[in-house]
């Protein structure tokens, strides 16, 4: 299974990433999350801004697709789970800094994978609306990946 | 607790319940108030198959925990005594300490615990039905107004 269609069911069948509406965009080997605008997102109707928890959501969501991106790419490798996924990583922690009010429009994100162990691995993330230089949220969280 | 004169337990009760319904997303969660007193509030959501993250599981997803948490610290700095008017959140810690039980409705329970004049500091945990810890979180808050 190539890792474009690992990433294509796993944003088809984890039920929160589909009901939030995550997309990816790959451009080669760079891979952005797309979170398309929705009205179930807001979390401050006065501005309206997204709630933290759906920037955070998303976040997490976008640095398991690295880690999945990186994983998959023909020298690591996952242990199959069920429904054509690799088992996932499992979240261990992660940290949010909010440095600007998500506005209602779309939002993107990418993540780095800092370092990938057989056991931990630590991912960076940046989420973006109107211009990648001035980000809204950035991430960092560390993953427990499965083990064969 | 304490209470600062004036501040009625069931004024701050009705005031996270308000802070709740008129956040679109803690609605579309099925988020709902269990208890609020100044500076500490509880929050549950029921599980749903539509939040799961790993469907092998049945596990809530990661996020949904972050979404419920942020909810609570939020309300806990709005319930404090000194009465901020609004707050955003600075930045977000969360610990996941193991997988709450798929099926059962998840509670958070956060206390604003450290307040300055710019400055609200947060702590929360969640467990599932069972009692068990799930989560933690420690978080700064902006205060404004």
């Amino acid at each position: 299974m190539t890792r474009e269609s690992v990433i294509d069911r796993l944003l088809a069948r984890v039920p929160y990433v589909r009901w939030l509406g995550v997309t990816v965009d790959r451009r080669g080997d760079e891979l952005t999350a797309v979170l398309p605008f929705s009205d179930k997102l807001i979390g401050n109707p006065v501005l309206p801004a997204l709630h933290g928890g759906v920037t955070a959501a998303f976040l997490e969501t976008t640095a398991v697709l690295g880690l999945l991106w990186a994983t998959l790419d023909g020298r690591h490798g996952l242990p199959d789970g069920d429904e054509g996924l690799p088992r996932l990583p499992k979240t261990i922690d992660f940290t949010v800094d909010y440095l600007r009010s998500g506005t209602a429009r779309d939002a993107y994100a990418r993540a780095r994978v800092v370092r990938l162990g057989r056991r931990y691995a630590s991912v960076q993330v940046e989420a973006w609306q109107d211009s990648r230089d001035r980000p809204f949220a950035q991430a960092n969280g560390h993953f427990l990946m499965p083990q064969g | 607790m304490e209470l600062l004169p004036g501040t009625r337990t069931e004024d701050v009760a009705e005031m996270a319940r308000i802070f709740m319904t008129v956040i679109p997303h803690a609605r579309a969660l099925g988020m709902e108030l269990v208890e609020a007193t100044p500076g500490v509030v509880e929050i549950a959501m029921p599980w749903s198959e539509e939040f799961v993250g790993d469907p092998r599981t049945g596990v809530l997803h990661g996020g949904v925990i972050s979404a419920l948490m942020d909810t609570c610290c939020g309300a806990a700095v709005m319930t404090h005594p000194t009465r901020p008017a609004t707050t955003a959140t600075i930045d977000l810690r969360i610990d996941y300490l193991r997988s709450a039980t798929p099926g059962q409705r998840v509670r958070t329970r956060a206390e604003c615990f450290h307040m300055t004049r710019s400055v609200a500091f947060v702590r929360a945990v969640a467990r599932d039905e069972g009692d068990t810890l799930v989560a933690t979180a420690t978080g700064s808050f902006t205060v404004g107004g």
